[in-house]
């Protein structure tokens, strides 16, 4: 019986969305809102990367409540796992094999320099704060998988989040002060697709990666430090 | 670049019914990332490289990070599983100390 509900639950659904489908006109999206975005966007944010200028200046409050979401997420996990922590009498699983942990050493200085380069260059090119810190994150957490004994400093990677997370309020507040809008970008535009260019939106994206990536980081390994449970 | 795209989503509909028939769930975890693989590159084909890279990082690598140490969290995949020692085991240890 129950098998027969999930089937339909499964048929029905799957109708639904075959229905959507159907009407869906695929490759010829009814852009009201992007034509405007596509034709005036870069002279009015800055950013080389559309997408860059849609997250963070168009829609920059829709990213705020993402973090928010990311950060309740990393919270709730941390507060679940806090009584599970491996206790002193166990021991932590045994260090990898030696092609885990030299392409640990190996990889961390270029995950954390690809990491940066996609946060930095993410009003110009593809990418951004959100992909970036995760990088970052795995090129924190790459050593611990290594060596399972070690940790992360919890109080450094809840600092860098706190300080990212208030980072990005606090420009949002300021250009509400100066210019009315809650994160309006400010400092000027800059010439399209160098570094130095679309105003706040980068210092933006590096509290992104900052946070995402303290955030995640710190989730990781607190499932890492969590005992595993008995067979 | 038509039959790349069918090919791409043949991997991902072959990973995506291995997801559910592999009985190792480890094996599991890694054929959902690869449907997450293959689906960055559907993103890739569709001219959508922001969303690919996100998907690559989150999906692919990630999550498939998180589940696994969730398996091992919930005691349904260990280090010493398969039969094989783990490298601190003693040689005469019963190996029921995971």
């Amino acid at each position: 019986m129950r098998n027969f509900t999930s089937l339909l639950f499964a048929g029905g659904l799957g109708f639904f969305l075959l229905v959507l489908a159907a009407d869906l006109p695929v490759g010829a999206a009814p852009m009201v809102a992007g034509e405007g975005i596509l034709g005036q966007g870069p002279e009015a944010v800055g950013a080389a990367n559309l997408v860059t200028a849609v997250v963070l200046a168009y829609r920059g409050i829709d990213t705020l409540g993402e973090l928010s979401i990311l950060f309740a997420a990393a919270a709730g996990v941390g507060l679940i796992l806090s009584g599970m922590r491996r206790r002193a009498d166990q021991r932590p699983d045994p260090e990898g094999g030696f092609i885990l942990l030299a392409a640990a050493d190996l990889l961390f200085p270029l995950l954390v320099i690809v990491g940066l380069y996609i946060v930095l260059h993410g009003h110009l090119t593809p990418g951004g704060g959100f992909q970036g810190g995760v990088i970052l994150a795995a090129a924190f957490f790459l050593p611990l998988l290594g060596r399972p004994g070690d940790s992360l400093n919890h109080a450094v990677v809840n600092w860098v989040e706190g300080l990212a997370g208030g980072a990005f309020v606090l420009i949002g507040l300021w250009a509400l002060a100066v210019k009315g809008d809650f994160l309006a970008p400010m400092l000027g535009k800059g010439a399209l697709g160098s570094l130095f260019s679309a105003g706040t939106l980068p210092l933006l994206y590096i509290a992104v990666g900052l946070k995402v990536g303290a955030e995640i980081a710190g989730l990781m390994s607190t499932l890492q430090e969590t005992e595993a449970a008995e067979p | 670049m038509y039959w790349i795209t069918v090919l791409v989503v043949a991997i991902m509909i072959l990973s995506a019914l291995a997801v559910l028939l592999l009985p190792n769930l480890l094996a599991a975890v890694a054929a959902s990332s690869v449907v997450s693989l293959a689906l960055s590159v559907v993103f890739v084909i569709i001219r959508a490289p922001d969303v690919a890279m996100t998907e690559a990082a989150v999906g692919a690598g990630l999550s498939g990070v998180i589940l696994v140490l969730a398996l091992r969290r919930l005691g349904l995949w260990g280090l010493g599983d398969d039969n094989h020692p783990r490298p601190g085991d003693s040689l005469q240890g019963s190996g029921d100390d995971a």
